[in-house]
């Protein structure tokens, strides 16, 4: 019998108590009807994805369930259960699936981690960002230190053993030291993965109208409506918390293994893996990515028509979709449509997939095989990139290892410059 | 058909300064004569160009032929010659009075006389116009008719108790306007016997028709099939076609006779035959002399364009050539760059002609341009006797082969209110200028005479001196002559490589100033790369200036929301595109912006 193919799901939870005034993600507030109907949609979308697109359950394993947001904590433990027994009951889950759900202190309950224990939920990600109170309150965090504590040993004593820890260098008013410290803490409670992120200031947020592109604050002008703000962290500051995070954490005993995460040895997310080496996911709930056989959709990130197209669902007739040729897809990318709320289908050809292979693959540590790329494209790598290649290499920005090309030090500092070498 | 009564004509053309109304009054004589109906008017016929509706300037003129019922029960024929509105076209402003036999003075109600309103007054009398003053934009808060009056009569000397008060943009006092054109402005009196005698005021490529030349009739008569000559270029044809003006249309008639404007056409391929200022003759029966004040116009400007893409050269050479079929006073030879590649050197007669061909070639032919600072033309002479033209930097000779550089010098005339004085003499001697007098035209306000260097004032003059002025002063310009100059040749160095395309001409006492601000605005536009990169300045291999663009140290995207690879990709999409539209000097890639960016250094 054939090996099924792998497959990620993603479920998002678009809520939250308040915006953090970093966040330019889809996320915001919402009153108890819209979350109500939001999932009562959401669920629709699954039930209907099961049914009508792939027969998931011959052709895919579930590796790995990620519940992202938002603030997927904010919703009772019993609406998570639910969500995640319709897709049980759906998809063929693998016995060792990696089930992840995202909390934020504050939102978490020692019932509701019981829950999660107990529906199947093996992976914790706590969003914490900072250990120093001050910071927390700069980004607008609803919670402090201590709950983010509570929290953790909560989920200790309900027996979570694979919890991550969110955190962000480059927090306004923020020194090298008390990243240190915030470093140390974390460590201290040896948590199995952490993911450090530098913040980035991101158009149509808070942080932007007061940072703006250069980064400089806007307070010490007249017209700036804000309370004052620190400015942000130097460059050369910014550089040093950027590169003690992989020290300290080496030091500790975290390798990392894609640019921004590390963890323990054998710890790695699985499905943010997944993002990385071309392998299917299939994307839930408004706003949400996914990518299967080749072609890359999104929902609609627009909450009200996402549910309305949800809530239509039950009267559309069964659509006989045929997944098995990939050319076939790539022709008439409409198909995925006719629910009305996918949208920015776009097939990937040849190239496009090759481009993928090479710039998603290089923010993985382990880099890439010029052996697989062979086997999946029948292209030697030399042939669409041997240019490229050797500049980089000699720029010193990537680095050849047998089979293996990965980036160096200084590549992953200026990846973005290095991976647009490979779009074609 | 009998011939056209000369004492039923009326010729004339409005002055005015920028903005005082001069279009809207002619929108409302044309639309009170009944050429047009009020629905077909579109704002300010007689502007035709996008370019200059948008900016609300006049820059080629234009003419309309409209009939007018006096209260006498006369018909009356008006010939409104609109004349271009700004410094840069003073030649061609000059021509377009000499085909009227009078002109009405607009002026602001509120702003009163301004440096341009002076200017072009005195050029009408100059030309024997009979002049008479209206007072527009009566209807603003701020108008003060009588003040505005008076001081018409205390500084330019004109009769303004009987001035129409006027509301052209309301409608109001356009009959008196009228009236008054009958009675004021002089009926022509040129002899329709004499040989042909015809002023070129204005010519127009048609593809067509070949050139459309707009004339004024002096003397004599002409018609389909005379042969003409041009009495300057020497160009003879036979003519296809008169006519005269509606609006926005052409209204071929019999014959043009003495005291008439009207157009010729006659299968002239090129506009250089018809030199704005030259005479129009009989071939076989010419007129004795030409008539006076034909100058052939040279360019004041020089810059180098280049198409932001390569490929496009061939392009941008047909648009220029389509270009200069309508305008004889663009220039342009090709030229390269070692930055910019294949482009043209172009001459123009000033910053505003500079900006309107390269608006036009980026609108109307879709190209998109790189162009090098602005100069003007220098003079150098060698010690082996001979002198150049140097209009491109990168041209000027050895220093040990230069005897002396000499630059050009305009008698300029700024007006301005008596707080901005200070500031704006300041701003003339920052800029070079050699003060010459100081005159009173009321309590409030001075008019500035200074010589200044052109080369000073062809970059952002004009903006600095509405900037400092807070926009009350105004500005008029002629070109004096030339003057010997203390002159340097300022280079740019890009990661120790020098780039033509940024060299220029300038004071030796101005190049450190200058070259400082050139690094910092590079500075500014040039992307961190993966190295560091000096920015100089030198003069003469000396380096006087100098700014570092910083290595890159991070450029990282960490988060990926939910699998979203698109929004990555975009990302790195655009970083590539952007490399596309960058210069390479060297190893440093240069964005096409930083080209122009440093022709406005005094933006602070």
């Amino acid at each position: 019998m054939e090996e099924k193919k792998k497959l990620g799901i993603y479920i998002h939870i678009p809520f939250c108590v308040k915006k953090c005034l970093y966040c330019d993600f889809l996320s915001d507030t919402a009153d108890s009807d819209v979350v109500n109907r939001y999932i009562e949609a959401l669920k629709k979308e699954i039930g209907y994805t099961a049914l009508n697109s792939i027969d998931f359950k011959s052709q895919y394993t579930v590796k790995t369930v990620f519940f992202g947001g938002g603030t997927p904590s904010l919703m009772n433990g019993e609406v998570i259960a639910d969500i995640l027994d319709s897709i049980i009951e759906r998809f063929d889950i693998s016995k060792d699936a990696e089930i992840t759900i995202e909390c934020n202190p504050g939102t978490v309950t020692k019932q509701k981690l019981d829950q999660y224990k107990k529906m199947g939920i093996n992976r914790l990600s706590i969003g914490l960002q900072s250990a120093n109170e001050d910071e927390l309150k700069l980004l607008g965090r609803i919670h402090d230190y201590s709950q983010f504590l509570d929290t953790y040993s909560k989920a200790r004593e309900a027996g979570f053993d694979n919890i991550n820890i969110d955190l962000m260098s480059a927090i306004p008013g923020q020194t090298v030291d008390s990243y240190k410290k915030t470093l140390e803490k974390i460590i201290a409670l040896s948590p199995e993965h952490i993911s450090a992120y530098s913040l980035i200031i991101e158009p149509d947020t808070p942080f932007y109208d007061i940072y703006g592109d250069d980064g400089v604050t806007c307070c010490d002008q007249s017209s700036c409506k804000y309370e004052k703000w620190p400015p942000l962290p130097d460059e050369d500051s910014e550089r040093e918390m950027y590169h003690i995070t992989k020290d300290i954490l080496k030091a500790a005993g975290y390798y990392r293994y894609e640019i921004s995460n590390y963890s323990l040895k054998g710890c790695e997310c699985r499905h943010n893996i997944s993002y990385w080496d071309g392998s299917d996911y299939l994307g839930l709930g408004v706003g949400a990515a996914s990518f299967m056989n080749s072609v890359r959709y999104s929902n609609t990130s627009d909450i009200y028509t996402y549910m309305k197209a949800c809530e239509k669902l039950d009267k559309l007739p069964t659509a006989e979709y045929l997944f098995d040729d990939e050319e076939d897809m790539a022709d008439d990318p409409d198909y995925i449509n006719m629910e009305g709320y996918h949208e920015a289908i776009q097939p990937l050809s040849k190239n496009e997939r090759m481009e993928e292979f090479m710039f998603l693959g290089l923010r993985m540590m382990r880099g890439i095989s010029k052996k697989e790329f062979l086997d999946r494209f029948h292209t030697q790598i030399d042939d669409i990139y041997g240019n490229v290649i050797a500049k980089l290499i000699d720029q010193k920005l990537i680095e050849g290892d047998g089979d293996i090309l990965k980036l160096t030090e200084r590549g992953i500092d200026v990846s973005n410059v290095v991976l647009a070498n490979f779009l074609l | 058909m009998a011939r056209v009564d000369q004492s039923k004509i009326r010729n004339f053309c409005i002055v005015a300064h920028i903005d005082h109304g001069k279009s809207t009054l002619a929108d409302r004589i044309i639309e009170k004569t009944g050429l047009l109906t009020q629905r077909e008017m579109q704002e300010q016929v007689l502007d035709n160009m996008d370019i200059e509706r948008e900016r609300g300037i006049t820059i080629k003129a234009q003419t309309v032929r409209t009939v007018y019922k006096a209260k006498d029960g006369q018909e009356y024929i008006f010939n409104l010659i609109d004349t271009p509105g700004h410094v840069d076209f003073n030649y061609e402003v000059s021509r377009s009075l000499a085909a009227c036999d009078g002109a009405i003075l607009v002026v602001d109600a509120a702003q009163g006389i301004e440096a341009q309103t002076l200017a072009n007054v005195y050029l009408a009398l100059d030309h024997n116009l009979d002049v008479f003053p209206v007072i527009n934009k009566i209807d603003l808060p701020s108008a003060d008719p009588q003040r505005v009056i008076e001081e018409i009569e205390d500084v330019i000397g004109l009769e303004a108790q009987d001035a129409p008060l006027i509301s052209a943009k309301n409608g109001t006092g356009i009959e008196e306007v009228l009236e008054q054109i009958v009675e004021k402005i002089p009926a022509p009196n040129g002899d329709p016997e004499a040989p042909l005698k015809a002023l070129i005021f204005d010519s127009l490529y048609d593809s067509y028709r070949g050139v459309i030349v707009f004339c004024r009739l002096v003397d004599g008569h002409v018609e389909r099939g005379s042969r003409i000559r041009m009495m300057a270029t020497g160009a003879v044809c036979d003519v296809v076609e008169v006519g005269t003006f509606g609006a926005g249309q052409f209204i071929p008639c019999d014959e043009l006779s003495a005291g008439m404007v009207g157009y010729i056409t006659a299968s002239i391929k090129n506009v250089k035959d018809t030199a704005v200022g030259d005479t129009i003759t009989d071939d076989e029966n010419p007129c004795k002399e030409a008539l006076p004040g034909y100058k052939e116009v040279h360019s004041m400007v020089y810059c180098g364009m280049y198409p932001a893409d390569s490929a496009k050269y061939e392009d941008l050479k047909d648009a220029l050539a389509k270009l200069q079929l309508n305008d004889a006073s663009l220039h342009f030879e090709p030229e390269t760059s070692i930055a910019l590649g294949f482009g043209f050197r172009c001459g123009f007669l000033g910053l505003l002609h500079l900006e309107i061909i390269q608006e036009r070639l980026e609108r109307e032919y879709n190209l998109d341009l790189v162009t090098t600072a602005p100069g003007v033309i220098y003079r150098v002479y060698k010690t082996n006797g001979e002198m150049i033209e140097l209009t491109n930097p990168s041209n000027l000779p050895d220093p040990s082969e230069i005897d002396y550089m000499e630059e050009p010098i305009v008698n300029a005339e700024i007006m301005v209110t008596t707080e901005f004085i200070g500031a704006i003499m300041q701003l003339c001697q920052e800029r070079r200028g050699r003060h010459i007098s100081m005159d009173y035209m009321e309590e409030t306000r001075v008019l500035l005479k200074y010589e200044l260097p052109l080369n000073e004032i062809i970059y952002d003059f004009f903006d600095a001196l509405k900037s400092r002025s807070r926009g009350y002063a105004s500005f008029d310009y002629d070109l004096k002559g030339y003057e010997k100059s203390e002159l340097v040749k300022l280079d740019i160095l890009i990661n120790k490589e020098e780039v033509d395309a940024l060299s220029f001409i300038v004071h030796k006492d101005g190049a450190y100033e200058r070259g400082r601000k050139m690094c910092e605005k590079l500075k500014e536009e040039i992307p961190r790369h993966l190295f560091e990169i000096p920015i100089q300045a030198a003069v003469g291999g000396k380096v006087i200036a100098r700014e570092t663009v910083k290595a890159l140290r991070k450029d990282v995207l960490a988060k990926c929301y939910g699998g979203d690879i698109t929004r990555k990709k975009k990302l790195l999409e655009k970083q590539k595109e952007g490399k596309k539209r960058m210069r390479q000097i060297g190893t440093v890639e240069v964005p096409q912006k930083a080209f122009m960016s440093v022709l406005k250094l005094d933006e602070d």
